[in-house]
């Protein structure tokens, strides 16, 4: 479904990415994981056109997306949850929600959604009109997530969904995403600081070391390398 | 008492104006940060169209009145449009002083080619509106242009506010102002939204343009300075980037200026604005209605 072969990347004169290539199969769960600067971040910035390559190719439903702007790649199905999620703070959850589905026409197709979104995540129902920055830590991610669902996706990128969030919501948010992933069928590329969580709820992992892939494989089995278990998952 | 009241109705009217065209700097501010100083300018621009119209429409007449008003708008709209997708655009993640030069650089081209193509020479404004003066108590007097300018800015200002609260796109504008980039994750076109600001603002600012040449009915290409500059003061004074703060800075401002034309210091009256603006960046910078915050320019 999405294939990116060779990827680089450059701020300027530093170097992000060099040489990045990934492939995420439909209906998959695929992580990224690897330490801070790693390049899991502009990875993902650049597969969704916030960012410019300088080299490779990013390939989606096997059309080249490379060159297109950011708001084109989400009219295609390819949808960006950001790290810190971004939700517009001064705007309601309603308003928030109706701007996911500023590319979507059929109001009532809308509103399903809308239940959708409130079926797995009752407390942005509770919380409908009330500012978006009023809102916890937690709340913001679920409404970052509901906001891209309103977009209807095939594709949901999602960076760091642990961050800054109470540890015992943490749970329920991967098991939203896993339940997203099987009820709907939609395709998820994962990047998480949380190696540990991130390798139990995805079938294959990339693991990635100073903007290169240093090692693939499916998470099961990178689950059980000595090497990794040292590095990213606490012994 | 009747004299109080007489210069507050004239303050309010006047005021009405600069908040017409405040709105237009703080909507621009808000979604890209820099001052459109090409904006006095498209003001002017809305009392030549609005001049042009008027020799083909009947000269006091609501009809007549309403096309004049309707052409310029829309004529100003395409104006800011146009001055945004070729002066603006091209410079879009440049520092903030480029574009901010090439806004000057815009309103001196409009002011100077308003002369080349207009000429220098005030021009008279027709009363395009019905004209006919009330009387209250036999001592308050307001002319029916004074009723136009606070009727139509009470119209166009609820009109704004249902655009920007009540609608599709509105919310994409106040979402692009927020934050430009999670704006682009859920597929809002950034540029057409920022498109549609400019052509927003520059209509009222014609419909600004329209009601100051009806009150005040000598035209030409550099009257856009003065009510300009005012008008940017209003937008700090009411805060810079809110809306409900720059008509309440353009009210503020028109009575604080007319009282004061009406006093013994009369002469000082186009230096009040820029003294309420030095006090106002010296204790307040945030103005009356905005957030504060820290800003590199």
């Amino acid at each position: 479904m999405l294939q990116v072969d060779d990827l680089h990347v450059s701020y300027g004169a530093i170097k992000a990415l060099g040489g990045v290539s990934l492939r995420v199969k439909a209906g998959a769960i695929v992580t990224l994981i690897g330490g801070n600067g790693a390049g899991k971040t502009t990875t993902l910035r650049t597969i969704s056109g916030l960012l410019r390559a300088t080299g490779g190719a990013i390939r989606f439903l096997d059309q080249d997306i490379g060159a297109l702007p950011a708001h084109r790649i989400v009219a295609r199905g390819l949808c960006h949850v950001p790290e810190g999620r971004l939700i517009f703070s001064n705007l309601t959850v309603e308003e928030n929600l109706a701007m996911g589905a500023y590319l979507q026409n059929d109001s009532a197709e809308i509103a399903r959604t809308r239940d959708y979104v409130f079926s797995i995540f009752p407390r942005l129902k509770e919380r409908f009109r009330q500012t978006a920055g009023t809102l916890s830590g937690g709340e913001q991610q679920m409404l970052a997530i509901g906001r891209a669902l309103m977009g209807k996706p095939r594709f949901l990128m999602l960076d760091e969904p642990s961050l800054g969030i109470a540890p015992r919501l943490i749970g329920t948010i991967f098991e939203k995403i896993v339940e997203i992933n099987r009820d709907h069928g939609i395709t998820i590329l994962l990047v998480e600081q949380n190696a540990n969580l991130a390798l139990e709820v995805s079938s294959y992992a990339y693991v990635l070391e100073t903007g290169r892939v240093a090692m693939e494989g499916p998470s099961s089995e990178l689950r059980a390398n000595p090497q990794l278990k040292a590095t990213y998952l606490g012994g | 008492m009747y004299e109080f009241l007489q210069q507050l109705l004239n303050g309010l009217s006047l005021g009405a104006i600069y908040a017409l065209i405040a709105i237009g700097y703080t909507m621009v501010y808000g979604i890209l940060r820099f001052i459109n100083f090409a904006h006095s300018d498209v003001f002017m621009a809305g009392a030549f169209i609005g001049l042009n119209v008027a020799r083909y429409t009947h000269p006091g007449t609501f009809l007549g009145g309403f096309i004049v008003l309707g052409s310029a708008m829309l004529g100003c709209a395409l104006l800011g449009m146009t001055i945004e997708r070729l002066a603006y655009r091209p410079l879009r993640g440049a520092p903030t002083l480029n574009v901010l030069i090439t806004a000057i650089g815009v309103s001196l081209f409009l002011e100077y080619s308003g002369q080349k193509f207009f000429g220098a020479a005030p021009r008279r404004f027709p009363a395009i509106f019905p004209v006919r003066e009330f009387t209250f108590g036999g001592a308050i007097t307001i002319s029916s242009n004074q009723l136009a300018v606070i009727g139509v800015t009470f119209l166009l200002m609820v009109a704004l506010q249902l655009v920007v609260f009540r609608t599709k796109i509105g919310t994409a504008m106040r979402a692009v102002s927020l934050n430009p980039r999670a704006a682009q994750l859920v597929g809002i076109n950034n540029d057409v939204v920022i498109s549609f600001t400019f052509g927003l603002g520059s209509a009222l600012a014609a419909a600004g343009g329209i009601l100051y040449a009806l009150n005040y009915p000598s035209i030409d290409p550099l009257m856009g300075v003065m009510p300009g500059l005012k008008a940017f003061v209003a937008a700090v004074l009411g805060g810079i980037g809110s809306i409900p703060g720059a008509a309440l800075g353009g009210l503020i401002l028109g009575v604080v200026e007319t009282f004061v034309a009406g006093s013994p210091w009369s002469t000082g009256k186009d230096a009040i604005a820029f003294g309420i603006l030095i006090v106002i960046l010296l204790f307040r910078p945030a103005g009356l209605l905005g957030k504060s915050g820290v800003e590199k320019v």
